[in-house]
């Protein structure tokens, strides 16, 4: 075949999955309105931050160093203490879930910190055992640094000691917000969604109408339709991406420390592998259901659990780990994470593309051998 | 063989996995040559391997055994240099349907290599051919079936091929539509010298063809032209008249229940055509004619197919699908005229929208009536039937099932009636028994007399209660719906299509059935496709756009048609074309 028989092809193909496209609103809503949403969710409304914790502060100790102590709860932009006078109260107060924690000022205390062993207690509701953690942090950096460390080792610092100061920063992310390293996932997510909710479709629902058959029996090749396929939705997961990084820089104002050119290779890369796992699944299942289905439970599920876009990865099993170490949202969630949030790591880039790009050019030989011109 | 075949098969099988685990033989060692440059039909009632072959000559299955050449190229090696040559419309052609009708054409001419030139002139033409001129923006989802189905022809003929593979381009189609189609692919061969090669399960379209190859069961049971194979029931067809009063269907039922005299038997046209058995006795024959008149006719091919098909059946073992099941042990209970109505219908409309799907709609059905209801595809048939059974509530009018209002006492009516729809709506992977049982618990029997109906349906329908009902084949499957629709002996039965997609043989005894109950006074309520049909009915109505058409005997309705009209085919057409006609000269004169 000549090469122009080839272009005209691929020409017509294109312009047909485009109309295609455009012409049904469920793929618009979920290509672009979807992203958008998720942006939103993620960036506004999902936060592992605890902002104005309700802490209850028991006073049984009212002296002037009590309320000394404790003085810098009052300007930490994180808590919001309420003051009471007796333990009963609290206790109240947290069964009815009306506070979170309750930090207790002993009726001795003064008497203690003059002795050097001064104790407050703190009190967390483990009901939700990540806000308390977090509360904890908040609380112990706003107390007082000696009373913080006096209340950490819970008195064993022998008498006398000298009190060791610990001085806290975060790297890369020093206001420890947690939508700087949710909104980079967030590409992550929406390039696969685009895998998993669109192209995962686009072969089955050619098997499941017929129109396959009249389609093999033409002069088109597999590679046409495997390109043809490719190129509309990949314009979407571009618009998706420049929407990401828009929102990413602009409202929700992270941080891109590394290359922008680096981004955008690898992400364009990580979307080729989204798309074309859609289609593979999409060509060996012939079912738009089953594809759907299969689609969703092989790359948006474990994308959004085991790509270490939520939970830490050396926390889990080490099958578990194997198993997310297969997923190239991994690999990409890693490399989109670091070139936000700390810069360009050479090897690190390089590795994660090549890993990318044999997955780019195995499955397209796999969908390519999927849509092979054959009914059985 | 021939060196100028445009297909040549030696010894070619081909099998697929069966869905009980097992194999299914879909061609089994057929050897055959199509010549070039001939309209050539492959032949056979459905599952008899048209498609498979279809599909193998497309180079979109390969064989198991034997080999093929397409256009002199073996196919199983070098598939792509077949499909660059010929075209191809499967059985549902591939139309995008949300592509308009010009930007479905131009896919396939690009995908083809039409040159822009050669394009202009062969989109006029084939827009032309197919009445789609002024269609060209409108998404192909928006058409008619009739419509689909052309613009399907037209995109496969986008570019004039070697060869040109139609399969079953008529199926589902309505016979004004099958007309149009079949005119457009004859103008073709005229002009072009096409090579062509359709599959058909429709015996006058074998008829126009030069070569015919009928196959049943993956086998090839004969080959010729339309006149030699005819030869084969030559001086063994009559017609054969009723006594005046006496319904055709009756004689007929009469005549087919003695399959040791006769090979075939349908009404038609009033009278009886029949297929006696080659050395049928005489004397027994005529004694079995009674008082009915018989005159010899001339053969048609349909007659030497069912005789092929009737020989091939006898020579497989089964035989039990084409014996009517044992409908005597119907006895029912005959209380009432039999000239009461139980179906009563006045001014029924049904609107979607501002969609008139059924427009004013009056008819009666009587007690142990055979009422067809027929009608091109969105006629409107469909509707009517779902109001009748209560399945859709009417917009307006009235409507009695059983001297009920379906309107005020749809669940009462519902228990009057029985239901067959057209898909098999059974659970394939239970037994044919606990089917029976779980329908007849959800009708509300129990206990004893729910065995007893299962045990009766049983024995009257020939079914085996272990059999998983979802790999029966489709005759089988028929009956099955059939008893589970009769289980709680309804008055009323309404059959949607029953007899698609099931071979010849089955759709005799699938009618034999009917006729049976019919006269034990059960009402029966169908549609059908088949326009020969409606010969069994004793009354039938035609729709067209929601307008009823034509309601009376078949023998009424042929009379309204016009005086030349012989059979329910043309009549069913004359009757359409002439309601399009004013309609279209009242719009004009609006």
């Amino acid at each position: 075949m000549t090469r122009s028989g080839f272009t005209t092809r691929l020409v017509a193909l294109i312009r047909k999955e485009t109309r295609q496209m455009l012409r049904d609103r469920s793929n618009l809503i979920v290509g672009l309105l979807l992203p958008i949403g998720l942006i939103l969710v993620f960036g506004f409304g999902i936060s592992f931050d605890v902002k104005d914790a309700r802490l209850t502060v028991v006073m049984e100790d009212s002296s002037p160093i009590a309320r000394d102590a404790v003085a810098g709860l009052q300007g930490s932009a994180y808590l919001a203490p309420v003051w009471v006078k007796s333990m009963a109260e609290a206790e109240h107060l947290i069964l009815a879930g009306k506070t979170d924690a309750i930090l207790r000022v002993p009726s001795d205390f003064s008497r203690r910190l003059a002795a050097g062993n001064g104790q407050l207690q703190l009190l967390l509701n483990g009901v939700d055992s990540n806000t308390a953690s977090t509360i904890e942090g908040y609380v112990n950096g706003a107390l007082s640094l000696p009373v913080q460390q006096q209340a950490d080792r819970g008195g064993n610092k022998p008498e006398g000691a000298a009190s060791v100061v610990i001085v806290q920063r975060i790297w890369f992310n020093e206001a420890n917000e947690s939508t700087w390293y949710l909104v980079p996932g967030l590409i992550v997510l929406v390039m696969t969604l685009i895998g998993a909710f669109l192209t995962s479709l686009l072969v089955a629902r050619e098997w499941e109408r017929g129109t396959l058959e009249a389609l093999f029996v033409t002069p088109v090749r597999p590679l046409e339709l495997v390109i043809s396929k490719l190129a509309p939705y990949l314009a979407v997961g571009a618009i998706d991406l420049m929407m990401c990084v828009l929102a990413a820089k602009f409202l929700f104002q992270v941080p891109i420390r590394g290359s922008l050119v680096a981004i955008i290779v690898a992400s364009l890369l990580y979307l080729m592998v989204s798309l074309l796992l859609g289609l593979f699944i999409s060509g060996a299942t012939r079912s738009q259901f089953a594809a759907s289905q299969l689609a969703l439970l092989t790359s948006f599920m474990p994308a959004m659990m085991l790509s270490g876009f939520v939970f830490d990865l050396r926390n889990v099993p080490v099958v578990i780990q194997g198993i997310s170490q297969m997923l190239p949202a991994t690999h990409f969630m890693g490399l989109i994470k670091t070139l936000f949030m700390a810069g360009d790591y050479w090897p690190d880039i390089i590795r994660t593309c090549a890993i990318l790009t044999i997955y780019v050019v195995v499955l397209i030989a796999a969908t390519r051998r999927s849509l092979r011109k054959k009914l059985d | 063989m021939s060196d100028d075949a445009t297909v040549l098969l030696n010894g070619l099988r081909k099998t697929f996995d069966g869905p009980d685990g097992g194999t299914v033989i879909a061609i089994d060692g057929i050897s055959m040559a199509v010549r070039a440059g001939e309209l050539t039909a492959l032949v056979g009632p459905d599952g008899a391997g048209k498609t498979t072959l279809m599909r193998m000559f497309a180079g979109l299955l390969k064989p198991d055994a034997g080999s093929l050449r397409v256009l002199g190229i073996d196919v199983v090696t070098d598939p792509q240099s077949v499909q660059d040559r010929i075209s191809y419309m499967p059985q549902r052609f591939g139309l995008y349907e949300d592509l308009s009708v010009q930007e479905n054409l131009d896919l396939y001419a690009d995908l083809h290599g039409v040159p822009q030139e050669a394009r202009r002139e062969r989109f006029a033409r084939m827009l032309e051919m197919t009445d789609l001129t002024h269609f060209t923006a409108r998404p192909a989802g928006k058409l008619s079936g009739g419509m689909k189905q052309k613009l399907g022809l037209a995109c496969t003929l986008v570019r004039s091929p070697d060869l040109l593979l139609l399969d079953e381009p008529s199926v589902g189609v309505d016979p004004l539509s099958r007309r149009d189609l079949w005119k457009i692919v004859q103008q073709l061969i005229d002009q072009e010298h096409l090579s062509v090669i359709v599959s058909t399960a429709y015996m006058d379209e074998a008829e126009r063809c030069a070569q015919v190859f009928v196959m049943n069961n993956g086998r090839l049971l004969a080959d010729g032209a339309p006149d030699n194979l005819r030869t084969s029931a030559r001086g063994l067809t009559f017609t054969a008249t009723p006594p005046g009063g006496m319904p055709a269907r009756e004689l007929q039922a009469r005549l087919i229940d003695a399959p040791d005299l006769i090979i075939d038997a349908v009404p038609a046209g009033g009278s009886v055509r029949f297929i006696r058995q080659p050395e049928a006795d005489p004397a027994r024959l005529n004694g079995l004619l009674h008082d009915a008149s018989c005159e010899p006719r001339p053969e048609e091919l349909e007659d030497a197919f069912m005789m092929l098909l009737r020989q091939h059946h006898e020579g497989e073992s089964a035989g039990a699908a084409a014996v009517p099941p044992a409908t005597e042990a119907v006895t029912r209970r005959t209380d009432g005229a039999r000239d009461e109505p139980v179906i009563i219908v006045r001014d029924l409309v049904r609107k979607f929208g501002d969609f008139i799907a059924v427009a004013s709609t009056s008819f009666d059905v009587a007690r142990g009536e055979i009422f067809g209801l027929l009608g091109p595809n969105g006629a409107g048939k469909t509707t009517t039937f779902r109001m009748l059974c209560g399945l859709l509530p009417a917009t307006s009018g009235r409507l009695e099932v059983a001297g009920l209002n379906l309107r005020t006492a749809r669940a009462q009516a519902r228990a009057r009636i029985g239901y067959v729809s057209q898909k098999f709506a059974l659970y394939g992977n239970l037994t044919v028994r606990d089917n029976l049982e779980f329908f007849g618990g959800a009708y509300g029997l129990r206990g004893k007399a729910l065995k007893a109906r299962v045990e009766a349906s049983l024995a009257q329908f020939a079914l085996d209660p272990a059999a998983q009902s979802g790999i029966l084949p489709a005759g089988y499957k028929q009956r099955l719906a059939m008893a589970t629709g009769l289980l709680h002996e309804p008055d009323i039965l309404f059959l949607d299509e029953p007899t698609s997609g099931i071979d010849p043989l089955a759709r005799r005894a699938f009618w034999r059935t009917i006729t049976a109950l019919a006269k034990s006074g059960v009402t029966i309520i169908i549609t059908t496709h088949f326009m020969e049909e409606a010969e069994y009915c004793d009354r039938i109505a035609i729709q067209d756009a929601g307008q009823m058409l034509a309601l009376g005997t078949p023998q009424e309705v042929r009379e309204q048609a016009g005086e030349n009209t012989t059979d329910m085919n043309g009549a069913f057409i004359a009757i359409v074309e002439q309601a399009r006609a004013q309609r279209e000269t009242r719009e004009a004169a609006a």
